[in-house]
């Protein structure tokens, strides 16, 4: 490999990298921050790919499928919330997993019923769909770089949000005390129910933007939920900056896998977790 | 056949004269078992394919197929009414055993037909070899189940995965090109289409370069397609199926590898994806035992006739679905419907010569469709036949001792 491919793959593996944090961050919020294990995680991916393709055929144009669609997987993930995870706030996680298991059939029973079962594709909007040359025979698409911007910018925004903001305080506050919060005249309810949605609305708009890069499938889902899984357990569950970094981590780790050590490709993520929680238990931010 | 079926005759006529002779009292005990199944009973047919999860619509091909087979005969197959038993296998290899187990040890199928996923086919082999029971599997291509496991009992209409990209070693080096490189899934069938490949092309005087895999069934394949920019091969040959095949087509092109580096592949890298990738696709050459416009009798007959009943277009799954219809009448038909003659239809089935809509076939020693494969080129929404490829491949069938 000379230097100017050794380039490619690290920039390879880091947009891959950010393209994990952009699929994963609507888990680290809902796991990480309210402490629901939600397996649906994926459901909500899938639900948000299939929402981009359906409406970004109807009106042909995928940032107005993208602007439609965010409004109704919020809807969505603040109905989920009252009608269902509200109640097991205050249950073993074994609940958690029990429904979100259920939600995980019911989704894709749905999209076999609405959607049907085809694979579909989305088209790359005209403005970014053009390639940057880089070798003789390669070139970038120009896509895969903005969506890298997105990525990028997504993760200061939630940085800022949770950090920075009145809100972020108070969700933090509720993430560690639920009962005093709610004494001090906060309403948690609301600020869960808010919460939730935005985890939703994440994973779904993670399907939507990813649409034209992979294809739109069924159980779509269930491949990106361990990946996600990964992340927020190397990263340390809670923190925003703990899944940046360690979706720059899987992505390098794999990009390089792939190409030097092909034999074991499929095991190094695992490998890289295993060696993390031996060395931090907690994941690389996670608080003791 | 014939010798066979004049067998069968004389014997039902033997039979038949001293029926007649030992008259109306000794009807009951002197009836031969043949002709007694033949007025009673229906065939039982086990269905084993996947009716849910991401390979239902090629279940639901077979089975139409299947069924369009059965049709054409009346309804009836020598003679004899069907009567379907379906289990959805769900494409799940951990519940292959216990699946098939419900259709051989509950219901006592006759015949067992199924299924897609190749690590289902390898659960139910395990479970026929032991039982005996005729089984025609109409799609998936574990080289085993016709190498090293092979059984008298076993019986497949659909490929070997080997067979679906030897010929394109053939194809490559009638272009021109020296070196290729593989790039498919780790898993078996990627495998098997890889020694496929290596074989036919390197018996050619061409060099696989490099071997290219990515786990399944993962699709992030932006590095080892930086990797084949930087070894510059003649060609890439690939296979990938579904969704990730979708996503490989377009991520080809969106490298800028298309145009530069020419993409041919199995035929199921092209195959139902074609609406979901737009151009990217275009002018990508693969091979297969089936394709579009082959422009042959039965094949038209075949495709209007699927259309009109299922008001759907047939694809090679429903091929192999028909097919597996047509191998299983053939087998009855040696014995006149009586299927406790399993030495017959075994018989009858490896004699048969399918007039399938892909073209003529018959069996190979090891049980597996020795066939025309095509050429194919992607020109708008079909995989258009350039021709055949390589006349009656036959899978080596490596290690069948049957």
């Amino acid at each position: 490999m000379d230097l100017a491919f050794f380039l490619i793959q690290l920039l390879n593996g880091l947009q891959y990298g950010l393209l994990l944090f952009l699929v994963s961050s609507g888990l680290t919020l809902v796991f990480g921050i309210m402490g629901i294990i939600n397996l649906a995680h994926g459901s909500f991916y899938m639900v948000g790919a299939y929402l981009a393709w359906s409406l970004a055929s109807m009106t042909g144009n995928l940032a107005t499928a993208i602007l439609l669609a965010i409004p109704l997987t919020v809807v969505l993930g603040m109905a989920l919330e009252r009608l269902l995870f509200r109640h097991l706030y205050s249950r073993d996680h074994l609940y958690q997993v029990l429904l979100t298991y259920g939600l995980i059939l019911v989704f894709e029973e749905l999209r076999s019923l609405i959607w049907g079962d085809d694979v579909h594709g989305v088209a790359v909007p005209a403005l970014l769909n053009a390639s940057i040359p880089l070798t003789e025979n390669l070139s970038y698409p120009v896509y895969r770089l903005a969506i890298s911007g997105v990525c990028l910018l997504l993760a200061l925004a939630l940085y800022f949000l949770i950090q920075k903001t009145r809100l972020g305080m108070m969700i933090r506050a509720g993430a560690s005390n639920r009962d005093m919060v709610q004494s001090l005249g906060i309403d948690i309810k609301l600020i869960y129910t808010l919460v939730f949605a935005l985890g939703v609305a994440l994973a779904a708009f993670a399907g939507m933007i990813n649409a034209p890069l992979s294809s739109v499938t069924p159980n779509m889902g269930s491949h990106v939920l361990i990946i996600c899984f990964v992340v927020v357990v190397i990263g340390g569950i809670g923190s925003v900056k703990g899944a940046m970094a360690a979706s720059l981590m899987i992505g390098l780790a794999e990009t390089f896998g792939q190409v030097l050590v092909p034999e074991v490709a499929g095991m190094i993520v695992y490998v890289l977790m295993a060696i993390v929680l031996v060395w931090r238990p907690e994941g690389l931010f996670g608080r003791k | 056949m014939s010798q066979n079926d004049k067998d069968i005759f004389a014997r039902r006529e033997f039979l038949k004269g001293s029926a007649a002779i030992a008259g109306a009292t000794a009807v009951g005990t002197l009836l031969p078992s043949a002709m007694a199944l033949a007025q009673q009973g229906k065939l039982k047919v086990g269905l084993m394919l996947p009716y849910t999860g991401t390979f239902a619509q090629l279940g639901v091909a077979i089975t139409n197929g299947f069924k369009l087979a059965v049709d054409e005969r009346g309804g009836k197959l020598a003679g004899r009414e069907i009567e379907f038993i379906t289990v959805d296998d769900e494409s799940n290899p951990a519940k292959a055993p216990e699946n098939v187990n419900k259709l051989v040890q509950r219901d006592k199928v006759d015949v067992v037909i199924g299924t897609v996923h190749s690590g289902v086919v390898m659960g139910m082999a395990k479970v026929l070899k032991e039982s005996g029971t005729l089984w025609i599997n109409p799609n998936g291509g574990a080289g085993a189940m016709t190498g090293a496991a092979c059984a008298p009992n076993f019986f497949r209409t659909s490929f070997s995965n080997w067979q679906t990209t030897h010929a394109l070693g053939k194809v490559l080096k009638a272009k021109g090109h020296k070196t290729a490189v593989f790039i498919t899934w780790k898993y078996a069938a990627g495998e098997e289409m890889m020694e496929g490949f290596k074989e036919g092309f390197e018996k050619e005087g061409g060099k696989l370069v490099k071997e290219l895999y990515t786990p399944f069934p993962q699709v992030e394949f932006q590095a080892l397609l930086t990797e084949i920019a930087s070894i510059k091969p003649d060609a890439v040959v690939a296979f990938f199926a579904g969704g990730g095949a979708a996503k490989f087509l377009k991520d080809y092109q969106a490298a800028g590898l298309k145009g530069k580096i020419p993409l041919y592949g199995s035929g199921f890298l092209t195959d139902g994806v074609l609406d979901a990738v737009g151009d990217a696709a275009e002018g990508v050459e693969t091979t297969l035992h089936y394709a579009d416009g082959l422009d042959t009798k039965k094949d038209k007959a075949f495709r209007l006739a699927y259309a009109k009943t299922f008001k759907l277009q047939p694809d090679v799954y429903a091929v192999q679905g028909y097919d597996a219809g047509q191998l299983l009448a053939a087998g009855l038909e040696a014995v006149k419907g009586n299927v406790a003659d399993k030495v017959g239809v075994i018989k009858g089935m490896e004699a048969a010569k399918i007039d399938s809509p892909r073209g003529q076939w018959t069996l190979s020693k090891a049980h597996n469709p020795v066939q025309d494969m095509y050429l194919r080129k992607v020109v708008g929404k079909e995989n258009k036949s350039q021709g055949v490829a390589w006349k009656a491949l036959a899978d080596p069938a490596r290690g069948c001792k049957a």
